[in-house]
């Protein structure tokens, strides 16, 4: 462990902007949620009935989790449930991104030869990871009154994050490249989630194999349990051991699955299209597919909704209020669908990212050398960038149209799902636009495509909570999409949402054309 | 067309730094032409440039007879780069990288493919993270020689090839050049530049400081004498770091003023004298140093 103190502050000044930001975000989530239910359920009444009504909807346990309690507090907690998530996801990534990411880039080489511990890199990147956890809990119980409850909730909140820091330091192990092992640990997580999901919305025991639900298992707020964290903390440290273990099996820079020879030549890689396939089926495949079992997942998840709407009226017309006519279930798949259009937005920036990694890796430089054009050469990643989106969100409405058609025997409501996912797509393109603006116009701002696209999550989020202005919420581009479905479809937003991202990637393409290459 | 690059005065700006501070640089038609500077000189900036990846804040550049900003991609078909710092894409083989490139290019030889490989020893169904650097500058190397170009631009090409992958670039480019193609050719190896090339241009900070052949390039410089004189001298006029030791004098003349100097030892009668010629590396030093403040 020699050189661990250096290599945890290498790490502290590398992410010196981005690691206060989310701790401090995801530190004051439950807060804020506690504020708006204070606001939108000041009596005790409306949260008892708000708390049974949320604990009779299968897919809205499947979502969130579980509701204990109908204190102010409790609903804030479950509210939380996708906080966990978020959490998780972003410790993988942090952990990959100073592990596995340093390896690939060649630089742990330099660290490694140097009076450095075998198992320093890791553990650095892991005991970062775990105190921006600890951290993050603390000032959720600071923010919510730091009673023994907030406490709890703010810790099961890091060991939510903690566990799957660990999973990230397992799954930098055991490949050669940061992206499969971030793919590896993130299917780790989405696994955990469906799980937890399938657990709640059934009442089965099967959450308690998800690491995701003994982080809600804790019932802040509702009869405090610590227990359940003492799995997390043993699968931890499980995990880290195996993690150490592995990295003495493995050689800097090799995997523990072997490389592969590959092909003498090539025969298909005729030109910039058939480049930029190569280089983005990986994430194309990956998206829809995960789109699709989400899909599969919640259409399955969403007749439960009709069912505890059938036995309870005073229940049917409240969500019948709250989604503005629409059914429970078209109330609760439209829903989803937000979540999953911020979803597809991410994946567009990330596949229009892939230019701007290409020009950072001095790979565009010996194909723009060749007789490929500058803006063929773009709109290789644009269409995939464009276009990706679309295939995810249509995956996953069939996803939602079969099972949720097979359960209620109307096999009419694939195309019905899959026009309303479908529906979500220009919103998700604004954001794959600004990306291209970004990179043909100021590329060395292109990452705050991600800062844009996180500032959207949070108005969508907690906007209406906080009750900031039409105008303020109006500056997404997911406050446009129609509510789908249920909803009524005016089509000039989407008409409009659509022309910007056009108008944006058009603007990047004519800036990336006249401006220098490699800056 | 006689010149097949031709740049003059050119100024490129990176926010504060000067990169480029009015450059010249001339490569006829048919040259192996040295490009030679020290590290941070603005070899790399003035290739991007004639590249047209860059575009020059100043000055004139042309390329095959075109502009290399305007003209890029039709000019690129006549060209073939090699970068000095190669990067593959970590999930494409060698190969695929070689083809993918030559065919980008429009189109390359595979019987010159095939034969490349077996020259450079090189296993094309590696994955671009598997090689090593010298292994992924072979790649580079194999795509941009096999494919059918007039130009070639070759960045530092044999930084990190062994002595006998260098000894067979070197061959290859001399083929090349008895082929008719023309070669810019950046480098830091010495023998090289003397072996291979016709002409060099030295650049520092961004100008070109000394442009021509090698032998012009000897003229400036100044030789190095020792002699043992019948009578000793105090001064001899016109030489530079002149140590007398009694009757041994040593001393370093401009080349152009060895005439006027020996005429003045002869006449002091001369016992022994040993004379050298400037070696390129006293050539060079003298150019770099003054970039080292």
């Amino acid at each position: 462990m020699t050189g661990l103190r250096h290599l945890i502050r290498l790490i502290l000044r590398r992410d010196r902007v981005l690691l206060p930001l989310w701790v401090l975000i995801l530190g004051a989530l439950p807060a804020v949620y506690a504020a708006s239910f204070a606001e939108l359920t000041p009596t005790e009444e409306s949260r008892v009935l708000y708390a049974r009504t949320t604990a009779g909807i299968p897919s809205i346990e499947a979502m969130l989790g579980p509701v204990y309690g109908h204190s102010v507090e409790a609903l804030a907690t479950q509210r939380a449930g996708l906080t966990l998530l978020i959490v998780a996801l972003i410790n993988v990534l942090v952990v990959i991104r100073h592990t596995r990411a340093e390896e690939d880039a060649g630089r742990r080489e330099l660290v490694a030869a140097t009076v450095v511990g075998r198992h320093a890199p890791l553990a650095a990147a892991l005991v970062v990871a775990a105190g921006a956890d600890l951290v993050m809990g603390l000032l959720t119980a600071a923010f919510m009154g730091f009673s023994g409850g907030s406490l709890l909730l703010g810790m099961s909140m890091a060991f939510a994050g903690i566990v799957f820091a660990a999973v990230g330091a397992v799954a930098a192990q055991l490949t050669e490249n940061a992206g499969p092992a971030r793919g590896l640990a993130l299917a780790a997580l989405g696994v955990a989630y469906l799980v937890r999901a399938a657990g709640d919305a059934t009442g089965s025991d099967l959450s308690w194999a998800s690491p995701l639900a003994w982080s809600q298992y804790t019932k802040p707020f509702a009869g405090d349990d610590w227990r359940p964290l003492l799995a997390s903390l043993g699968l931890t440290v499980v995990l880290a051991v195996a993690a150490g273990w592995l990295s003495l099996r493995r050689d800097v820079g090799g995997g523990l699955l072997p490389a592969r020879l590959g092909p003498a030549g090539s025969t298909s890689l005729t030109g910039p299209f058939a480049l930029a396939w190569r280089l983005q089926r990986g994430l194309l495949i990956g998206w829809s597919a995960g789109f699709l079992i989400f899909g599969l997942a919640f259409g399955g998840a969403a007749s439960g909704a009709a069912d505890a709407f059938r036995d309870n009226a005073e229940l049917a017309e409240l969500f019948a209020r709250l989604g503005g006519g629409a059914s429970l279930t078209d109330t609760f798949i439209a829903t989803l669908l937000g979540i999953a259009a911020i979803a597809a937005a991410a994946y567009g920036i990330q596949a229009a990212s892939r230019m701007r990694a290409e020009e950072g890796a001095m790979r565009a430089e010996p194909v723009l050398a060749t007789a490929t054009a500058r803006v063929p050469w773009a709109l290789g990643h644009v269409v995939f960038a464009a276009v990706g989106p679309v295939v995810a969100l249509f995956m996953i409405g069939v996803g939602l149209g079969l099972t949720y058609g097979a359960d209620v025997g109307d096999l009419g409501q694939v195309p019905r799902l899959i026009g309303a996912a479908l529906a979500q797509a220009p919103a998700a393109a604004t954001l794959t636009g600004l990306t291209v603006a970004l990179f043909g116009l100021l590329p060395r701002l292109s990452a705050a495509a991600w800062g844009i696209l996180a500032i959207c999550l949070l108005l969508g989020q907690i906007g209406a909570l906080l009750q900031l202005s039409e105008a303020v919420l109006d500056l997404s581009p997911f406050t446009h999409t129609p509510h789908l479905p249920g909803g009524e479809v005016t089509a000039l937003p989407l008409v409009v949402l659509a022309v910007v991202a056009v108008a944006l990637t058009a603007a990047g393409l004519w800036g990336f054309r006249r401006r220098d290459v490699g800056v | 067309m006689e010149n097949a690059i031709l740049v003059s005065g050119l100024h490129k700006t990176f926010g504060r730094t000067h990169a480029l501070n009015g450059l010249d640089l001339t490569v006829r038609t048919g040259e192996v032409h040295g490009f030679l500077g020290p590290n941070g000189s603005g070899k790399s900036t003035t290739i991007r440039v004639l590249l047209g990846l860059l575009r020059a804040d100043s000055g004139s550049a042309r390329l095959l007879g075109g502009d290399p900003w305007k003209d890029a991609t039709a000019l690129h078909r006549r060209l073939a780069y090699v970068p000095g710092d190669v990067t593959l894409w970590p999930n494409l083989s060698g190969g695929e990288v070689i083809d993918l490139l030559g065919r980008l290019r429009g189109g390359l030889n595979p019987k010159r493919r095939a034969e490349l490989l077996e020259r450079f020893d090189l296993d094309p169904r590696k994955k671009g993270r598997a090689y090593s650097k010298g292994n992924r500058q072979k790649v580079a190397l194999v795509a941009a020689l096999a494919s059918d170009v007039e130009l070639l631009i070759l960045d530092e090409p044999t930084s990190g090839l062994d002595p006998l992958m260098e000894e067979v670039f070197r061959e290859c480019v001399a083929e090349e050049k008895r082929s008719g193609r023309t070669v810019l050719l950046s480098s830091h190896i010495l023998a090289e530049v003397e072996q291979l090339c016709d002409r060099v241009s030295i650049i520092r900070n961004g100008q070109t400081v000394e442009s021509g052949t090698l032998t012009d390039l000897r003229h400036l410089t100044r030789t190095s004498i020792s002699a043992d004189l019948a009578t000793p001298l105090t001064t001899i006029p016109g030489v530079h770091d002149l140590v007398v030791d009694g009757t041994r004098v040593r001393f370093e003349v401009d080349t152009d003023r060895l005439d006027e100097t020996l005429k003045h030892l002869t006449s002091a009668g001369v016992r022994s004298l040993t004379s050298q010629p400037p070696t390129l590396e006293e050539l060079f030093m003298r150019h770099y140093q003054g970039a080292a403040r």
